[in-house]
């Protein structure tokens, strides 16, 4: 246990490079519209993945409009339907989560975090978020082409993505998807690939890899492996738009649609699978593994204590990442697949709960015998672990193969990934933004209408997705239009998905609150000083806050200590700066 | 404070919903009552974890939470008790997985004595096909497919004659025989899904794919699409009739083979949606 301790004080390596400062921009635009900074670059990425999340978030509302209350909405056709969910997926899942958690959090705080002056590749980083920028909006036009988005579902599955049965299939919508998910994967590997190469190379003296804080660890662990994931996404998109304007057979086997014979053949659909989920179940812990290193943190800030078993929680992001690679086709156990591939797939899956359940455990035992501090990023990192847990949870009724079979393509699996990677990351998210609003604006976020917006988001969210794993135990397949009474429904679900619909309206329009609250801080905010909450991180340690280009002035800071020196017996505070040179004895030491 | 109260009642609330809502699965209509039972271990251990995990931060938001001159304790690792968690957890999840993988092997081992049946799916209707007196269905591939020959049978494999064609929608098997469904698709990816059977199965053109159950109750069973296949999807339905042998036997004399529907095909009113075809 003393080991870690210990290290306060040691000696720091020598200085490899000289110190230099980044060229700061001239002028108004290269300041903050063609920004270098990350700081800016984080800014806009959260930005602009906030704005299309709105669109997300409104096409979710229609969506539970047609499920809770069909047959009112007349606007709401079948292929509107189908276009609401496949956009609100890829929305979420790709256009927000992934470039918020990587391009926002990552780009604010990994140079911040580690004593960079900033991303060690200025230019690159800012073209990605222009690239990020032009994939949305080649996204947002497939809503105002005609026919509209693709309503294929956000898994595209061939052949049906690109056949005239689905909306956008024939027409623009299909085509404006794919060229959009290329974009996307191209900015985003200009970003990842100045993330890893920050943290490998541009920590400052004294930052090992072991005194990181666990939000670099989960930010880096998620963008190497978004760095290999994403390019299984980017040949199944290719190949796919291959087949669609070219004519080519990549996942198009022979078949006759509506009596008439294509001329595809030959090739599989269930290769487009096996990409796209090579590439879809390590983006579940992309999301997840910046969520799991920054919600470690806030729990270890406001409860003032270390976070229990750092270098567990390190194995266990590290062992997550490399598992999460081989366990894929639980998403396919009734695809078609081989049915031995299930032994396989189930074991990995069902191994992978097991470093996922340490870390579940090290965050409740950092709390115990804690100072906790109900601070609004501590309460959204309580509802984090609630949601996470549940969601979690489920994950081992869908990886266990058999129990799948029933399970799989309805709503108890809409329940679960929500559950596990939609609201769980979120309150991470809301929970970091509270956190770190301090830093960026140099004012704290409104208190009365942060709390409002925990306590509406967190027990409605929870109302929403828990009761929805019922409506898919009953039976009811996702992806439905329009269910009806079928027989095998003995308890009609139709009052209980009026009354899911009913709590999406309500959370949808807390986070309305949410982002006014953003807009409103800005000006009217308490001002925050420079560390409001008393964290031993870099990031609050900076001369100005908000930080200026290069970060930290006249010459860099020094660590002496890991992340977590929270509460040591024996310090005047109850946090030490991880660039704070004091030397505490050893415990069972007397001065 | 208020925060730990809400966790203790979200444990509550959620266990209570689970025992007493009305919402549970349909009742089983096959032999898998094994993937039922698999599924209530899962329910009851990863219930158990739940509440404890919950429950516990509860505890601990309610008994540390701050107070003027708190202090929090010192405590970077705990080998002993990580390790503990980490066998337990091990030892939780192989509860889980080893009924899961047994069953698993009995649901992919098909029995000697099942009888075939294939399910073809079109967007979005169901059709199937038995296999005549010789017991076995001839090859198929869409590009036999033409207005006398709707599912594509291979006109040159001498089994097919005999198989039984039958269109839109309404299957009848046996109860009590194990069944095979040989699942089919000519356009895009669909899924025969009857929630009573429990089993599910994409239909992916291009390849046969396949489960197996045996009927275990009489009565009419929905189908349903279970893999999104355009704006259809969801009114994509058919039956199955799980009938007893004779009423079974009566059926199969009502069906048409394939050389009797080929020639049946000549006249013009039959209606099929494959006739626009070519």
């Amino acid at each position: 246990m003393g080991d870690i301790r210990h290290e306060a004080g040691a000696g720091l390596p020598p200085l490899e490079v000289p110190d230099v400062m980044p060229p700061h921009a001239h002028g108004w635009w290269g300041r903050y519209v063609f920004s270098q900074d990350a700081k800016y670059i984080a800014i806009q990425y959260a930005c602009t993945a906030l704005a299309i999340g709105l669109v997300a978030l409104v096409l979710s509302w229609l969506m539970r409009l047609q499920l809770g209350f069909p047959g009112i909405f007349d606007f709401i056709t079948p292929e509107a339907y189908y276009q609401f969910i496949t956009m609100h997926g890829m929305i979420m899942v790709i256009y927000l989560l992934t470039a918020i958690f990587l391009g926002g959090f990552g780009n604010y705080l990994i140079p911040l975090m580690v004593g960079a002056r900033d991303m060690v590749f200025p230019f690159v980083n800012m073209l990605s978020y222009w690239i990020y920028l032009l994939a949305v909006l080649v996204l947002v036009a497939s809503f105002f082409v005609p026919g509209g988005p693709t309503g294929a579902g956000w898994t595209l599955y061939p052949p049906q993505a690109i056949l005239s049965g689905t909306p956008g299939g024939q027409q623009a919508g299909i085509v404006l998807m794919l060229v959009s998910l290329i974009l996307f994967i191209i900015g985003f590997t200009m970003g990842g690939l100045n993330y890893v190469v920050t943290v490998l190379q541009a920590r400052t003296r004294g930052m090992t890899m072991m005194r990181l804080p666990l939000t670099v660890w989960g930010i880096f662990t998620a963008t190497v492996m978004a760095l290999l994931a994403f390019p299984a996404l980017f040949v199944a998109s290719v190949m796919m738009l291959f087949d669609r304007v070219l004519g080519t057979s990549f996942f198009m086997p022979m078949l006759v649609e509506m009596g008439e014979k294509l001329s595809y053949g030959g090739g599989s659909p269930i290769a487009f699978q096996h990409l796209f989920w090579f590439f879809g179940h390590p983006e579940v812990y992309i999301v997840a593994l910046p969520a799991f290193g920054i919600v470690s943190d806030l729990i270890a800030v406001h409860a003032r204590k270390n976070i229990f078993g750092y270098r567990m929680m390190v194995w266990a992001i590290v062992i997550i990442g490399a598992l999460s690679f081989v366990v894929w086709a639980h998403h396919m156990y009734v695809s078609g697949m081989h049915p031995w591939f299930g032994y396989f797939f189930a074991t990995t899956t069902l191994i992978i709960a097991v470093p996922t359940a340490i870390k579940v455990y090290n965050w409740v035992l950092t709390l115990w015998r804690g100072d906790i501090h109900l601070t609004l990023p501590m309460l959204f990192a309580l509802a984090f672990i609630v949601t996470f847990v549940n969601g979690g949870l489920t994950g081992l009724f869908l990886g266990n193969v058999v129990v799948d079979v029933p399970l799989s393509d309805t709503m108890f699996v809409v329940a679960h990934f929500h559950m596990v990677m939609g609201v769980a990351p979120i309150m991470v998210i809301f929970g970091a933004i509270y956190h770190w609003y301090p830093k960026i604006t140099g004012r704290m976020l409104n208190e009365a209408m942060g709390q409002i917006h925990f306590w509406v988001t967190f027990l409605g969210a929870y109302a929403i997705f828990f009761p929805m794993h019922y409506v898919g135990l009953v039976g009811v397949p996702r992806r439905y239009y329009e269910l009806g009474e079928p027989a095998f429904i003995s308890t009609p679900v139709g009052g209980l998905n009026a009354f899911i619909s009913v709590a999406a309206l309500i959370v949808g329009a807390a986070q309305i609150l949410f982002l006014f609250n953003l807009g409103w801080s800005l000006r009217h905010g308490r001002e925050s000083g420079p560390n409001p909450w008393r964290a031993t991180t870099l990031e609050w340690q900076t001369p100005q806050t908000p930080p200026r280009h290069g970060n930290w002035g006249e010459s860099l800071p020094l660590v002496y200590r890991w992340a977590y020196d929270y509460s040591v017996p024996g310090a005047a505070a109850d946090f030490i700066a991880q660039n704070d040179p004091v030397t505490i004895r050893p415990a069972g030491e007397q001065p | 404070m208020i925060i730990a109260l809400v966790l203790a009642l979200i444990v509550v609330a959620s266990v209570t919903f689970h025992l007493l809502s009305p919402w549970w699965w349909t009742p089983i209509a096959s032999n898998w009552d094994y993937i039922d039972s698999t599924l209530i271990i899962t329910f009851w251990i990863t219930g158990v974890v739940f509440a404890a995990v919950v429950l516990f931060m509860a505890y601990c938001v309610f008994r540390f939470h701050h107070r003027e001159g708190r202090k929090a304790d010192f405590n970077p690792e705990n080998r002993r008790l990580e390790i503990v968690l980490t066998v337990a957890t091990g030892v939780g999840v192989a509860a889980m997985l080893l009924p899961g993988l047994f069953v698993w092997k009995q649901f992919v081992t098909v029995p000697d004595h099942a009888t075939e049946v294939e399910v073809v799916g079109q967007q979005w209707l169901w059709n199937f096909r038995l296999p005549g007196k010789d017991g076995r269905l001839a090859t198929s591939d869409p590009q036999w497919m033409g207005p006398d020959n709707p599912l594509g049978i291979n006109p040159h494999d001498p089994t097919g004659a005999d198989d039984l064609i039958i269109e839109g929608g309404e299957l009848y098997l046996p109860v009590n025989r194990p069944v095979k469904m040989l699942l089919r698709s000519v356009d895009v990816l669909h899924d025969f899904y009857v929630p009573e059977f429990r089993a599910k199965m994409d239909m992916v053109p291009g390849m046969i794919t396949y489960f197996w159950f045996e009927p275990t109750r009489t009565g009419e069973f929905e189908i349903l699409c279970a893999e999104l296949c355009g704006t259809g999807h969801a009114f994509m339905r058919g039956y199955v009739q799980v009938v007893e042998q004779e009423e079974y036997d009566a059926w199969l004399q009502e069906q048409l083979s394939f050389a009797e529907y080929a020639g049946a095909a000549s006249q013009p009113e039959r209606p099929t949606r494959l006739a626009e075809g070519e």
